[in-house]
């Protein structure tokens, strides 16, 4: 048997055996270090993700390329260093391009996962929206660039019974991709394959015959956290005298679906308890065109595609003391914005004169001074205007939405139950 | 012929031949085809997608033809200062080929290249690797001209000039002074390994390339490595742009940086030499060649090298493909073996394993040839120069807005005063030291000595070899854009703060630049540096953002000036008529 020796975490003795690796050492103890291309198996570990981030020894330094030794000091959870590793994978969100509600590995995806444990509302860089290629060409798989986070698992495991690499990195800096073989992708195995799918921490290596006809994976990120302390329960002791005064809410959806609208109906009868509280104002829900009055709480589903959603996004800041953004597309784009990364002209040609209900020669793209103009990409509503608070979802529950929206008015302690924080 | 010669002493096995065999097939066609790639897949038995990935990697490959001619104009800073635009243009215009691209008939390939190493002598081009320096647009004409009649570029190129302008005050050089080939050889059996680790750490001498990591600790630390044999690398990939001392070096007084080498490998007990040069200096290749050719011709190199019995020691040169990230040092034997120049992890230091996992010195060009002083001149000689607790001299490559452009080789402890009236510099502003990855110095630091260690925690400059000089009249936003440019193009791309970061990056700073950034902007860019410094993978992603941190902190008006100033402002900055142009553009 190796070595035992000490190290300590965050003040706390640990004895472990020598040379093993920091990141699961530090998680057999109960220290939450989220980590992406970390793969138990892959010696010596890869070090690309960087979302393992700690203080070692005084040294900023990823866990997952350090040894046990004796002596080793750790620092996890420092507040600097929590805000580092979620800044991390709030990169990864923002650099690709990905769209949960629409994605086979979501329920099931490190990613996402990680983003769900940090409690990521939204991306504090602004998304690239680089236009990324889905590789249909190989026989076996589809490679979808849009959601690879390039954490080298699959460049460095996979490999055919001629011992021949599968993936590699292609080109480098922004324009750095994992590239797939086509010839040698053809000689995996079946099991190979599926392998190869279930190492990549996200949705980018899709297997086909075993995604599309049946759902694949248990969406074991589902329901709940593997952090012992995620969202402990606050007690409610903000006492209340008497009833709250009543307070006007605005709502809003541009371009979305009406989804997080549906969203917010679906708290069922509490919903009756609630009107007693709040009023509507200018809101599809009441069929108010303009303001009147001041709100107090400004909700806002869709993101801004056109002049228009520019101008109604601008009066709700104007009429509302706080604005929240609910869903996906609020947030930063979600659905609508996948034509970020296409020309506004090729789009809307596809969309008026190439799809297949047009007519030849009897369809036009409509342009009249009265109808909004497109903005040459979608944007998010914080790029508009200030946003106070984020609730993500594609919609986002029901409970989520009204907790954050209490807490908003009345100061009514929270806290999110991991099942309800979800990106799809 | 010289890979032969080294690999008396160390097997190497034949995929570290890659880059050679990917440059034969680029030289023979101007560019790598499919056939070429099935070739090499087949002779290494990899997949083609990992040679892909190689021949993707560096920027002097090219998977279409890149022109008979192929142009490499620098696009650093240094170059924009001095007429960037208007010899692009020039060259636009006389090879009719567009930038990135070649002209209809595929004569002239134009593409741009980050800092070749002549920041003295911009603007500056490389024309199949021959130098072409101080163009102008008449030049750039008589240029194109002579190559449509058919003269051959050896006949035209402009012989890079020393530029050497400086040496202490007494005119005294340690690095240029003359040198006779062995004499520090012939010193190294009486000093015995011990003798020569310890005289490294008399004289405090620690890696010129700007780590500074003291020198005798690393040499120690291979000499006591029993994994045999053992290996010393010499990073000639002068990548930091504004940095041209090694070039000059290797130009002037190669046989000290061979025989640093040479000096390495006793007091280690390597056996195998390599000098990764990069591929800017090609046209420095012969020059080294020959020089190794003499040291075996004069028996010291090869076997028994310098007559010492069971010394047996030979260098291979290595060309880069341009790479600034190969210039770390775990990326540079990464590319050295033949694969794409990633940077390591910290898993094993280079000592421990390096180049095909053993154990390895790599040492910078400057720092060889100072061991190559010290031990022929001796530790006292060396010791009276500079100060106390920084002795020696240090090159200094000098840029931009001064009146004499070159190399300076100062006493440790001149101060940033003192070197900027030597180079005449013309109403110096914004002073960047080390290159965009160093730190950015105001005339406030005018009396700041540069050293390698602070004098009782005084402030000091440790530069690595790189002075350049913005004057007044400079746009900083640009020269950050520029900075921004360069790193998100040269990271390698494996690690998210450095591949994203630096994206993000130039994002923020394109927003400043359209007058849409508030006070916040401003304090993320600051918060993101700092994300990127502490978890970046190597020394690229950590000291990226370097200059932009400084420049926050030491401009702090100049940047008042650019953002909005209503810090309560509940509208964002956001241009509707730009937003809505293209849907304009399109109705029409």
């Amino acid at each position: 048997m190796a070595k035992r020796v000490n190290i300590t975490i965050d003040g706390r003795n640990i004895l472990a055996e020598e040379g093993r690796n920091l990141v699961e050492v530090a998680s057999e103890n109960g220290f939450f270090i989220p980590s992406l291309c970390y793969f138990e198996t892959i010696d010596p570990p890869l070090g690309t993700c960087r979302t393992c981030t700690c203080r070692i020894n005084g040294k900023f330094s990823p866990a997952c390329t350090e040894k046990v030794r004796e002596g080793l000091t750790i620092e996890v959870n420092a507040p600097d260093l929590k805000d580092m590793r979620k800044a991390l994978v709030e990169m990864m969100f923002a650099e690709g391009n990905h769209i949960c509600p629409s994605c086979e590995k979501s329920g099931n995806c490190d990613l996402q996962h990680m983003g769900y444990e940090l409690g990521i509302a939204i991306s504090r860089f602004p998304h690239l929206f680089k236009d990324r290629l889905i590789d249909y060409d190989a026989k076996r798989m589809i490679m979808e660039h849009n959601r690879c986070i390039k954490c080298m698992r699959c460049v460095v495991e996979i490999k055919n019974d001629d011992g021949k690499n599968v993936f590699s990195y292609q080109n480098r800096g922004n324009e750095t991709y994992v590239g797939i073989d086509y010839k040698e992708e053809k000689k995996l195995t079946r099991e190979q394959a599926v392998h190869a799918m279930n190492i990549c921490p996200t949705g980018a290596i899709i297997v086909r015959g075993e995604s599309y006809g049946m759902p694949f994976g248990f969406r074991k990120f589902d329901k709940k956290s593997t952090r012992p302390d995620y969202g402990t329960p606050v007690k409610n002791n903000n006492k209340r005298n008497g009833k709250p005064a009543k307070k006007t809410i605005a709502t809003v959806s541009l371009a979305g679906c009406f989804g997080c609208h549906m969203s917010l109906l679906d708290i069922d009868t509490e919903l009756l308890d609630l009107v007693e509280l709040i009023s509507f104002h200018k809101s599809p829900l009441t069929d108010i065109k303009e303001f009147s009055k001041r709100c107090d709480v400004g909700i806002v589903e869709g993101s801004v595609c056109n002049d228009e959603n520019v101008e109604t996004l601008r009066a709700f800041r104007e009429h509302c003391d706080l604005l929240v953004a609910v869903g996906e597309c609020a947030i930063w784009g979600g659905l609508p914005s996948m034509r970020n990364s296409i020309p506004l002209g090729e789009c809307m040609e596809e969309a008026y004169l190439n799809c297949v209900t047009s007519e030849e020669g009897n369809t036009i793209i409509p342009y009249h001074k009265d109808l909004p103009k497109m903005l040459d990409r979608v944007y998010e509503s914080r790029e508009i205007v200030k946003i106070d608070y984020f609730i993500p979802g594609c919609p986002p529950d029901a409970q989520h939405i009204w907790k954050a929206v209490k807490n908003l008015l009345w100061d009514e302690n929270y806290s999110i139950l991991y099942s309800e924080f979800k990106y799809d | 012929m010289d890979a032969q010669h080294a690999n008396t002493y160390l097997i190497e096995p034949p995929r570290t031949q890659m880059l050679n065999r990917l440059w034969e097939f680029q030289r023979a066609k101007q560019y790598i085809s499919d056939a070429d790639i099935i070739t090499l897949a087949k002779d290494y038995n990899i997949s083609e997608i990992e040679i892909e990935g190689i021949v993707s990697f560096y920027h002097f490959f090219h998977r279409k033809p890149a022109g008979k001619y192929t142009i490499y104009l620098n696009n650093s800073m240094t170059s924009h200062m001095k007429g960037f635009n208007r010899i692009l243009e020039a060259f636009e215009r006389e090879t009719a080929a567009k930038a990135g691209s070649t002209d209809p008939t595929g004569t002239f390939g134009l593409f741009l290249t980050p800092c070749i190493g002549l920041s003295d002598q911009e603007p500056a081009a490389l024309i199949n690797f021959y130098p072409f320096t101080n163009l102008n647009t008449l030049k750039v004409r008589n240029i194109i001209t002579q190559l449509k009649k058919g003269v051959p570029l050896e006949e035209i190129y402009d012989k890079p000039k020393k530029n050497i302008l400086f040496t202490t005050e007494d005119k005294a050089s340690i690095f240029f002074s003359e040198f006779k080939s062995g004499s520090a050889i012939s010193s190294l059996v009486a000093l015995q390994p011990d003798g020569v680790i310890n005289a490294l750490r008399e004289t405090r001498l620690s890696g010129r390339g700007g780590a500074f990591y003291p020198t005798w600790m690393k040499w120690q630390a291979a000499a006591d490595e029993k994994a045999t044999p053992k290996v010393v690398v010499c990073n000639a990939d002068e990548g930091e742009p504004g940095t041209f001392k090694d070039r000059v070096l290797l130009h002037d007084v190669p046989e000290t940086v061979i025989e640093g080498m040479i000096v390495c490998a006793y007091a280690v007990g390597a056996s195998f030499g390599l000098i990764y040069l990069r591929a800017e200096y090609t046209w420095l290749q012969n020059r080294i060649e020959k020089a190794l050719q003499r040291y075996r011709d004069k028996g010291l190199l090869g076997k028994s090298c310098g007559g010492i019995t069971n010394f047996n020691f030979d260098i291979r040169l290595q060309l880069g493909a341009g790479s600034y990230v190969c210039g770390e040092e775990t990326a540079l034997l990464e590319s050295a073996e033949g694969k794409r120049g990633e940077p390591r992890t910290r898993w094993f230091y280079p000592v421990q394993k390096g180049y095909l996992n053993l154990p390895t010195v790599v040492n910078n060009v400057e720092t060889f040839s100072a061991v190559t002083r010290i031990v022929e001149l001796g530790v006292d000689c060396f010791r009276s120069y500079g100060i106390e607790k920084s002795p020696g001299t240090k090159i200094i490559s000098v840029s931009g807005d001064c009146k004499y452009p070159g190399i300076y080789e100062i006493e440790w402890g001149m101060t940033l005063g003192e070197l900027l009236d030597k180079c005449g510099a013309e109403d110096p502003h914004y002073i960047q030291e080390s290159g965009p990855s160093g730190t950015v110095l105001t005339l406030d630091e005018q009396d700041v000595p540069f050293a390698m260690f602070a004098e009782f925690f005084s402030q000091h400059i440790r530069c690595g070899g790189a002075l350049t000089i913005f004057n007044k009249n400079r746009d900083i936003l640009d020269i950050l854009l520029n900075y921004a440019d360069f790193y998100k193009k040269e990271s390698c791309g494996i690690c998210t703060p450095c591949r994203a970061g630096n994206y993000f990056i130039e994002r923020k700073l394109e927003r400043l630049k359209n007058g849409l950034a508030n006070h916040e902007d401003i304090e993320e860019l600051k918060q993101w540096s700092i994300i990127m410094r502490h978890t970046s993978r190597c020394g690229l992603g950590k000291t990226a953002t370097n200059s932009l941190i400084n420049t926050i902190e030491k401009f702090e008006e100049y940047f008042d000036g650019m953002i909005q100033q209503d810090k309560s402002a509940l509208n964002v900055g956001f241009d509707m008529e730009a937003a809505i142009r293209d849907y304009e553009e399109f109705k029409n």
